[in-house]
C-alpha cells in the first residue's frame, strides 16, 4: 500500500536560521502522526511546508492525488495547491481568527468551503452545515451568530467543521488545544478522536501537550532544533523515551 | 473620441482658456485610453491606471470624469446623470465642468447624448450601439468586503476563485430570508471575471447583459478602470433556490404612471404621506410631455406651481394643493 504522504529530507532555512533539517517520513491513510519538541523546534514550519504554504529550501513533499497518485505538491501550479488546501486537506490553527472568518455566520463559515467549489442550492448547504454543526456538538440556534461571538472552544469546534465539511483526507493541526482550558479541551480532544476514527482521517498534529499526543496520535516525531530526534508509536516513545531530549521532555510534564 | 478629434482640439484650445482641452492633459488621455482599451480586451478585469487629481473631491465622480475626459471629442453630446436625474447637484456640475473644458453640446436626452456619465443609474431609455456609459465608481473591489488583503484579491480573481462572493448571499438569506442586497449587486462578466456593478440598484443589473452600448468604469480614488463591450455576457450571481430577482414596487410613478421604472420614495408630510415617482428624471418628463398622467401629476404641478410663486411652469388645471401644507 502506497502511503498518503511522503516527505523525503526535507529542509528549510530562513536566511541562515535552519528551521528545519533533514526531515523524512511517510504517513498513511487513517494514520494520525504527533510532533511533538518545545517552542522554537521547528514544528510550525515544518507543518506550514507540509500543507503547501510556505516552500521549503530543501527536500520533497510527495502526497497522493486523487486519480494522480504521488506528486511533488511544489511543482503543482499555485491555483492547484489552493484547491488542494480546500477540498482534500483541511487545515485547523492554533488561532481561530486566523482559520475563520469572524464576521460570517457560522453557517456561512462551514458552507464557504462548498460554495469555492461550486455549491450553487441555499437549503443543501444549509442542512450539510447543520449537519456538520452538530457532528461538532454545537448548538444549532447558533448557525446564524457570528464567530466573534463565540467562546473560544465553540470557535475551535467551527473551525474542525468547516475544514472537514469537504470530506478530507488530510487535516493539518497546529497546537488545536492551545488556549483552552482543560475541561474544554478535554472535550475537544473525544471530539476529534471520535471524528478522526469515524471518517478515517489521515492527521498531522503539532503540539507541544504530550497529553494531546498521548490521546490522539499513533505515531510521534520528537524534534529539537530543528531536527527529529526520535520516532516511534506513541505509547513506545513516552513510555520508553531513549534520546536525553524525549526523557527530559516526558519528565518535565507535571503529575497531579 | 478618435486621434484626429483629439488633435484638431489640441491645437485649437476649445474650451476654458488656460486649460487643455477636457481639462486633462494628451499624455494623460493617452495612458487612460491605453488602460480603457485593455479594460475592453479582458471584460470585468479591473486595470490600474494613473489616476489624476480632478478639480473635486474624491467620491464625487472624479474616476468616471477622468474616463470621459479621456474619450470625449469635440463632436460629441453629453449627458450626465446623478442617481437617475439630470438636475442634482453633482449632474449639473459635471455637466458644466465639461461645457466649459470642452465645449461640447450637453443634452438630458439619452437618445441624443454620444456619451453618458452615470452615478448609480443606468437610463430608462434604451441605448444603442455607438453610445458609451461611463459610470462612477466608489468601490470597484466586489470581495473587498469580505477579503481585506489586496493581494488574496488578486489571487482570487486571477484564479477564479469566487466562492467567497457567495457567502455574502448566503449571510443575506440565513439573516434576511433572501438575498437582501439591493445595489451593488455582483455580477459575473463574460463567465470570467467576478464584477461590481458600482452601486447601481440591483433593478438596473439585468441591463447590462447584452447592452448594445460600450460601458466604461472609472474608479478615481481606487486608480481602476474596467469595461463591459457590448453584446456581453453579463450574469447576477445567485443560488439555484434562490434565484435574482429585481426589486418591484406596489405603486406606479405619481407623475407619469410608469409601471416599470426604477422608483424613488418621496416623503410628502411628517403624517407619513409618501408619493413614488421614476428616479430617471428626462424619462419621465419625457413621458408627461407624451401625455402620461400618474395619480398625482395635477396636484404636484400645482404644488410646484405654488411653491415657485406660480413662476415659470405652467399649471395644469389649478387643482387645490392643500396636500403639501
Amino acid at each position: 500500500m502506497s502511503p498518503l504522504m511522503r516527505v523525503h529530507s526535507l529542509s528549510h532555512a530562513f536566511g541562515n536560521l535552519l528551521a528545519c533539517s533533514d526531515i523524512s517520513f511517510e504517513l498513511h491513510g487513517g494514520e494520525v502522526l504527533g510532533v511533538v519538541g518545545e517552542s522554537g523546534s521547528g514544528k510550525t514550519t515544518l507543518l506550514n511546508c507540509l500543507s503547501a504554504r510556505l516552500t521549503p529550501t530543501n527536500g520533497i513533499v510527495e502526497y497522493d492525488l486523487r486519480g494522480r497518485g504521488l506528486t511533488d505538491i511544489y511543482t503543482l501550479s499555485e491555483p492547484e495547491r489552493r484547491l488542494l488546501l480546500r477540498t482534500d486537506w483541511g487545515v485547523v490553527t492554533q488561532n481561530p481568527r486566523d482559520g475563520l472568518r469572524m464576521g460570517v455566520s457560522a453557517g456561512g463559515n462551514v458552507g464557504e468551503r462548498l460554495m469555492a467549489v461550486g455549491a450553487r442550492h441555499y437549503g443543501e448547504i444549509r442542512q450539510e452545515a447543520e449537519d456538520w454543526l452538530s457532528k461538532v456538538e454545537m448548538d444549532l440556534g447558533r448557525i446564524d451568530d457570528a464567530p466573534k461571538h463565540f467562546s473560544g472552544g465553540m470557535q475551535q469546534r467551527l473551525q474542525i467543521a468547516r475544514n472537514l465539511v469537504t470530506k478530507p483526507r488530510l487535516v493539518f493541526m497546529d497546537e488545536p488545544t492551545g488556549g483552552l482550558d482543560v475541561s474544554v479541551q478535554a472535550r475537544l480532544l473525544d471530539l476529534l478522536r471520535g471524528l478522526v476514527r469515524e471518517l478515517n482521517l489521515a492527521a498531522i498534529i503539532v503540539t507541544h501537550d504530550l497529553a494531546v499526543a498521548r490521546l490522539l496520535a499513533d505515531r510521534l516525531m520528537v524534534m529539537k532544533d530543528g531536527k527529529v530526534v526520535e520516532t516511534g508509536l506513541t505509547d513506545q516513545v513516552l513510555d520508553d523515551p531513549h534520546h536525553p531530549y524525549t526523557q527530559l521532555l516526558v519528565s518535565s510534564v507535571l503529575q497531579v | 473620441m478618435t486621434t484626429a478629434s483629439a488633435e484638431k482640439t489640441a491645437e485649437n484650445g476649445a474650451g476654458e482658456e488656460g486649460y487643455n482641452f477636457a481639462y486633462l492633459d494628451e499624455q494623460t488621455k493617452r495612458m487612460i485610453r491605453r488602460c480603457i482599451l485593455k479594460a475592453v480586451a479582458v471584460p470585468g478585469y479591473q486595470v490600474p491606471f494613473g489616476g489624476r487629481e480632478m478639480p473635486l473631491p474624491y467620491g464625487w465622480g472624479t474616476g468616471g470624469m477622468q474616463v470621459t475626459a479621456s474619450i470625449i471629442g469635440h463632436d460629441d453630446t453629453l449627458k450626465v446623470i446623478d442617481q437617475g436625474a439630470d438636475d442634482t447637484t453633482n449632474a449639473v456640475n459635471i455637466r458644466r465642468f465639461f461645457a466649459r473644458t470642452a465645449a461640447v453640446d450637453t443634452t438630458e436626452v439619452t437618445a441624443e447624448a454620444s456619451i453618458v456619465q452615470t452615478r448609480h443609474r443606468v437610463p430608462e431609455d434604451p441605448m444603442t450601439e455607438g453610445q458609451i456609459l461611463v459610470y462612477q465608481v466608489p468601490q470597484p473591489e466586489p470581495l473587498r468586503k469580505l477579503e481585506p488583503r489586496e493581494i488574496e484579491c488578486r489571487k482570487m480573481h486571477a484564479y477564479k476563485e469566487y466562492g467567497l462572493m457567495q457567502v455574502s448571499l448566503y449571510e443575506d438569506i440565513a439573516r434576511f430570508g433572501e438575498i437582501a442586497t439591493s445595489y451593488s449587486y455582483p455580477v459575473m462578466v463574460n463567465d470570467r471575471y467576478l464584477m461590481s456593478p458600482t452601486p447601481i440598484p440591483k433593478f438596473d443589473n439585468p441591463k447590462m447583459h447584452d447592452f448594445p452600448a460600450l460601458q466604461l468604469f472609472g474608479a478615481g480614488r481606487e486608480k481602476r478602470i474596467y469595461a463591459i463591450p457590448p453584446f456581453t455576457k453579463v450574469k447576477s450571481l445567485d443560488f439555484d433556490d434562490h434565484p435574482f430577482e429585481v426589486q418591484q414596487w406596489e405603486e406606479n410613478c405619481a407623475l407619469c404612471g410608469a409601471e416599470d421604472t426604477f422608483l424613488d420614495e418621496v416623503i410628502l408630510d411628517d403624517r407619513g404621506g409618501k408619493m413614488y415617482v421614476c428616479s430617471d428624471s428626462h424619462y419621465c418628463a419625457r413621458r408627461r410631455a407624451e401625455g402620461h398622467r400618474g395619480t398625482l401629476s395635477d396636484s404636484a404641478a400645482a404644488a410646484y406651481a405654488a411653491a415657485v410663486g406660480a413662476a415659470d411652469r405652467p399649471s395644469e388645471d389649478g387643482e387645490s394643493a392643500e396636500w403639501v401644507t
